[in-house]
């Protein structure tokens, strides 16, 4: 198949690596387009997988060794889709790749990061701690190099950095460049960002100081975290012992996501059990409207349900608020099978955030999408396949069968020409 | 291949602070058995002028066997990447410059002792030939006609491969051709839809690359992946052997048997199924059994089997929407009817959501929250329907014309699965015991009838409810039979839209193996790997261990019982490697005796611990290499030898290490159990059984059981393996130093 042209894959998620990797080991030359400087996407960020509760890096792990002993797949990290033209068998794309100022030589010393002297909000940790402007986007990262984020290098500083490094690995001088790539085909994996939680006012994110989303408590989980795994909440790092989880914060909600965001019910039920190892005799409470756990995820929820510390309410929350004095989260809620309003205190809510499409502010040229800017698969033009949750919330499960499948369309597009 | 050797040491990342360079080059030149000046040292071996250092020794049939001690293999691979040569590395950052005191005593033992081991693992190690089977086949078998195994069929014949598809009934289609309307698929979630199967039927039966056998089943499937004779039979008589190279599973499922839910009413003349309720929908109005009236208000009575740990202990993922679907039939249908709807919870995920809004703002169907708690006649056909804790009050009765159960999803290969789980119990007990199962039970229908040693079936996920799933969230395909993949609802409950998507995936992964074996490597997880295990066998003493233990089932029986392999079975774990006491089967580029060689060749000091630690390379490794990187100290007597897998270490290792006057020797691998972790499936489990025998090699030398070792570590443990590791050293410090040292 080598005479054969490669495939683009536009994201380096779960989904985008999988694609890539099912096409690279039938055969096929690939390019992953990834805009972060690292690949692995959300599941880099997950502490666990449910239902297994395994760590996401470990699938992560084996995907990159993929790719090292593979070596058909070629990805750009810090990249995105300016243009797309052409039809199935020929499609021309235009690349713009950011510079990540720190070139091949970089053999992740830590050196520069040391050295420099500016920092930056962790987006990988959703804010909760800093870095430098020169860091290594997580520990187990990959590609295993270093970054320097020029939204914060202090250009006066003296590029510490430069000097820092003994292999010659920082380039200050690096430019964006327009990569342009001839493909047979397309996967379009771009993945999924969090609905921005402050839109919903009532919820309190953002004025409520222990009111956190879902992926920040992957991150607190986390041993890579910011809290170093450690669950404490944001305003005093005081150890949790009762934490309610709003369900569906944003989801089903015609004035926020009209669709069902398919995780957040496992998600917040695994997170249960991340509070529940870690303190023995906390307590947590699931708000809820229905809890979703699709075929063998029921026993997950029924392992979750049977603990006498968890407790659950169908009801949606309709308001959470402050307790200034001791900083604790007051959940207001209506049982919707009593019809009786609850007023409950918690040392600290998470909310169920919903997925929204990574294409809904950006849109790549060449598709066409619903309102809430997920993929129409069938608007699609031949040669382009769209996978995971860039079509429809899924789960990581879904996300792979999907990306297998996609591989397979892939090769068609190639086949067929 | 004649090898030609080089070594080449990196000073950078601080190694050549750590240690002294010129010692280490003494030894390097020692244990590679090359004069000092061909010991090459470079400032940063990994920058193109490292790099180029080598290429210049490799021209004109120069080097072609290196040793590259410098940083973890896990890193700087584009850069050390030498096609066709031996390349063996060794990690002196992350193992050691990283997490060491430099320019100790200690440190430069630890740093000797490594590129000692690299040396022998380039010495021992050759580059491997791929052993390509002839005459493979390269067409795909689909086991299963309905909208998964004609979507299986039809996207491999999309990409050039021929198909030979097998349905069980005379008709293709499944259930979804018996579907009155399907689901909607696509945004925005508001129509119902032409069955998809139906446009699939013709364009199967119109694909010149697919031969379909209808009333067909697989009587027997004999061989390897490329090489499967399958024979099929047609209802009751003739027979076909068929040439396959790999197989998709697509059986399908089977409703629950509604017979046990009396509770909910079967049974009574006018309560039926949601699959009986497909047949009255499609035949017109929707009409009742017991009078052939129109049902004006039909209850739906969701989880008829589901979610009921006296029936099914899960969710079958689609009745949700399937009621919902069947509740817009009865309203299209009579503009007059009413639907209620009984649910535990109304699952609509992702953006079925839409749908179910859709149905939601039809005032003419009610949806409540219910436990159900009885359906009884109420006179002239109608029916009572009894429930608890709705929105519409604590207790309720609602009287309907007809009932419609929500039917639970069970996968074909459950009654299989459930009868050679008996079998095999009963066996256990004896011969009698098996025979009288076997006179007494109604053998199921199996799906494959495969001639493997270790079972007829594909073996389904242990505590999955009979469901062939993968038990790996991010591989979704695996399953221990390479070559067959599983799809569709024998994998999870899941509706058509989610089948036709897995059975592409499932294509993919039939045409990967077979491309796969046609260049005679492995598939996943080691896709890459063109070793394969090549046994001595004149050694062989048929104890049948590697058989039973090969995760995949790879090895097969004379009629002698003497082992031998199918290798295009074979997954390359290395677990015969492992379990072999002849110590027989090896790699081209990993065998008992290069790890054996590489223990044997560490300097085992009189005074001072000495910890060898076999690491699996895939989890457990790269946790090490993290705790480097966070410069996380450790012990500067432990000595880490990876391994493809847990499965493949040898007991005879235990004895080299321990004659040698090593003090502990520690195993790290993956979880095992139900969430097992390992990529082989029952690699760290094996050995860790293997290892809890060791007691009597270490009772032959007189040593304490406790100074072997096997813990259990996720890639995300870094933080916690140092402390596991200095609390095993303890342990072992506490015995005393092993008395073997110095002899």
């Amino acid at each position: 198949m080598s005479e054969r042209k490669g495939v683009l894959v536009i994201g380096g998620g779960i989904s985008g690596l999988t694609a890539a990797l099912e096409l690279a080991e039938t055969g096929c030359d690939v390019f992953i387009a990834e805009k972060n400087p690292y690949l692995g996407g959300r599941v880099a960020q997950l502490n666990k997988y449910f239902p297994k509760l395994c760590p996401p890096t470990c699938g992560l792990e084996m995907n990159f060794r993929r790719i090292k002993e593979n070596g058909r797949v070629k990805f750009f990290t810090q990249a995105g889709v300016e243009k797309i033209s052409g039809q199935e068998g020929n499609y021309d794309v235009t690349l713009k790749v950011n510079p990540r100022y720190v070139n091949d030589r970089c053999t992740g010393c830590n050196a520069c990061a040391e050295a420099c002297p500016a920092e930056r909000p962790n987006d990988f940790n959703f804010g909760m701690d800093k870095t430098k402007a020169a860091y290594l986007p997580f520990d187990q990262a990959f590609p295993f190099k270093y970054v320097i984020d020029d939204k914060h290098c202090k250009a006066n500083c003296g590029k510490a950095c430069l000097e820092a490094c003994k292999y010659g690995a920082i380039d200050l001088g690096m430019k964006a460049e327009t990569v342009t790539l001839n493909v047979g085909s397309i996967v379009v994996a771009t993945g999924w960002n969090l609905y921005d939680s402050t839109r919903m006012d009532n919820l309190g994110f953002g004025k409520v100081k222990n009111v956190i989303t879902n992926m920040m408590m992957e991150r607190l989980a986390s041993s890579s975290g910011p809290t170093k795994g450690k669950i404490v909440r944001p305003s005093d790092g005081k150890a949790v012992s009762n934490v309610a989880f709003v369900q569906c914060a944003g989801s089903r909600d015609e004035n926020h996501l009209a669709y069902c965001s398919y995780i957040c019910c496992m998600a917040s039920l695994k997170q249960v059990t991340y509070i529940r190892e870690q303190y023995p005799e906390s307590k947590a409470k699931i708000f809820y409207i229905d809890i979703r756990t699709p075929g063998r995820y029921e026993q997950f929820y029924w392992k979750v349900r049977d603990d006498a510390n968890v407790s659950f309410l169908k009801g949606k929350v309709a308001r959470i608020t402050e307790d200034e004095a001791t900083g604790d989260v007051i959940v207001e809620a209506e049982d919707i099978l009593s019809g009786r309003k609850i007023k409950e205190s918690f040392d600290m809510v998470v909310l169920a955030a919903g997925m929204e499409s990574s294409l809904k502010e950006s849109r790549l040229p060449e598709m066409s999408y619903t309102e809430d800017g997920f993929i129409l698969p069938s608007k699609l033009k031949k040669g382009i396949t769209a996978v995971g949750t860039a079509k429809s919330p899924v789960d990581v499960q879904r996300s792979v069968q999907d990306a297998t499948g996609a591989a397979l369309k892939g090769i068609q597009s190639l086949v067929r020409r | 291949m004649e090898k030609k050797y080089g070594v080449y040491i990196c000073k950078g990342c601080g190694i050549g602070e750590s240690v002294d360079m010129q010692k280490l080059i003494a030894q390097a030149a020692k244990a590679a058995k090359l004069p000092a000046d061909k010991i090459k040292t470079h400032d940063i071996l990994c920058s193109p002028e490292g790099i180029a250092l080598i290429s210049a020794d490799m021209k004109d049939g120069g080097v072609n066997a290196m040793t590259i001690a410098a940083c973890s293999p896990r890193v700087k691979y584009e850069e050390f990447n030498f096609p066709g040569c031996v390349v063996s590395r060794i990690n002196l950052r992350e193992l050691l410059s990283w997490n060491q005191t430099p320019n100790t005593a200690d440190t430069q033992n630890l740093a000797e002792d490594y590129v000692r081991m690299g040396a022998i693992r380039a010495q021992k190690s050759e580059v491997p030939e791929p052993n390509i089977l002839p005459d493979l086949s390269k067409t795909i078998l689909v086991i299963g006609g309905g909208i998964t195994g004609l979507t299986a069929a039809l996207e491999s014949a999309n990409a050039g491969y021929q198909v030979v598809l097998v349905e069980k009934e005379a008709e293709l289609g499944g259930w979804g051709a018996k579907l009155y309307k399907q689901t909607p698929r696509e945004y925005p979630y508001d129509r119902l839809e032409e069955p998809a199967v139906i446009a699939k039927i013709k364009e199967v039966q119109g694909n010149g690359n697919i031969k379909v056998y209808t009333s067909t089943t697989v009587e027997k499937t004999e061989g390897q992946p490329g090489l499967y004779d399958v024979t099929l039979r047609k209802n009751g008589g003739s027979e076909t052997i068929i040439k396959a190279g790999a197989i998709v599973l697509a059986a399908g499922w089977k409703p629950y048997d509604a017979t046990r839910l009396t509770h909910l009413g079967y049974g009574l003349p006018n309560v039926v199924t949601s699959v009986e309720f497909e047949e009255i929908a499609k035949k017109g109005k929707i009409t009742r059994p017991s009078d052939g009236k129109e049902a004006k208000k039909v209850a739906f009575i969701q989880c008829a089997g589901s979610r009921d740990p006296e029936h099914l202990p899960y969710c079958s993922s689609f009745c949700c929407a399937t009621s919902l679907k069947q509740a817009k039939y009865v309203r299209e249908k009579n503009q007059d009817a009413m639907v209620f709807i009984y649910y535990k919870d109304i699952r609509t995920p992702g953006q079925t959501e839409l749908f179910y809004k859709n149905m939601q703002n039809d005032a003419g169907v009610l949806l409540t929250k219910a436990d159900v708690t009885g359906i009884s006649e109420a006179g002239g056909g109608n029916l009572f329907v009894e429930a608890e804790n709705t929105f519409l009050g604590e207790k309720i009765k609602v009287e309907a014309d007809l009932v419609v159960l929500a039917i639970g999803v069970v996968p074909a290969t459950a009654a299989p699965q459930q009868y050679l789980d008996k079998l095999a119990v009963e066996g256990k007990k004896g011969d009698e015991a098996k025979k009288t199962f076997l006179e007494s039970t109604a053998k199921p229908e199996m799906l494959l009838n495969l001639v493997y040693k270790q079972g007829p079936e594909i073996p389904t996920l242990e505590g999955a409810y009979g469901f062939a799933d993968s038990n790996f969230i991010c591989f979704q395909y695996e399953t221990r039979r390479t070559g067959i993949y599983a799809a569709g609802c024998i994998r999870q409950p899941m509706n058509m839209a989610d089948a036709a998507d897995d059975a592409a995936g499932a294509a993919l992964k039939a045409i990967q193996c077979l491309e796969h074996v046609s260049q005679g490597i492995a598939v996943h997880p080691r896709a890459w790997d063109a070793s394969f295990p090549d046994p001595l066998m004149t050694r062989c003493t048929s104890c049948k261990r590697c058989t039973e233990e090969c995760p995949f089932g790879a090895i097969e029986e004379d009629a002698k019982g003497t082992p031998f392999f199918k290798i295009n079975r074979c997954r390359r774990c290395g677990t015969c490697m492992g379990s072999c006491p002849e110590r027989i089967v090896s790699f081209k580029d990993y065998h008992v005796d290069m790890i054996g060689s590489m223990i044997k060749s560490l300097d085992v000091p009189d005074e001072g611990i000495r910890i060898i630690c076999l690491v699996c390379e895939n989890d457990a490794y790269p946790a090490l290499d993290t705790a480097g990187f966070n410069h996380i100290q450790m012990h500067p007597g432990i000595r880490f030898i990876p391994v493809r897998c847990l499965g493949s270490t040898n007991l005879v290792w235990v004895a080299d290490a321990f004659s040698r006057g090593i003090d502990g020797l520690l195993l790290l691998g993956c979880k095992f159990g139900e969430n097992y972790q390992c990529h082989f499936v029952k690699g760290s489990e094996l050995a860790d059984y293997r290892f809890s025998k060791v007691q009597e090699t270490l009772d032959k030398l007189q040593l304490e059981a406790d100074r072997c070792n096997l813990m259990q570590v996720a890639i995300t443990d870094y933080d916690k393996l140092p402390d596991m590791i200095n609390e095993f050293i303890k342990k072992v410090e506490a015995f005393g130093p092993n008395p073997f040292k110095g002899m």
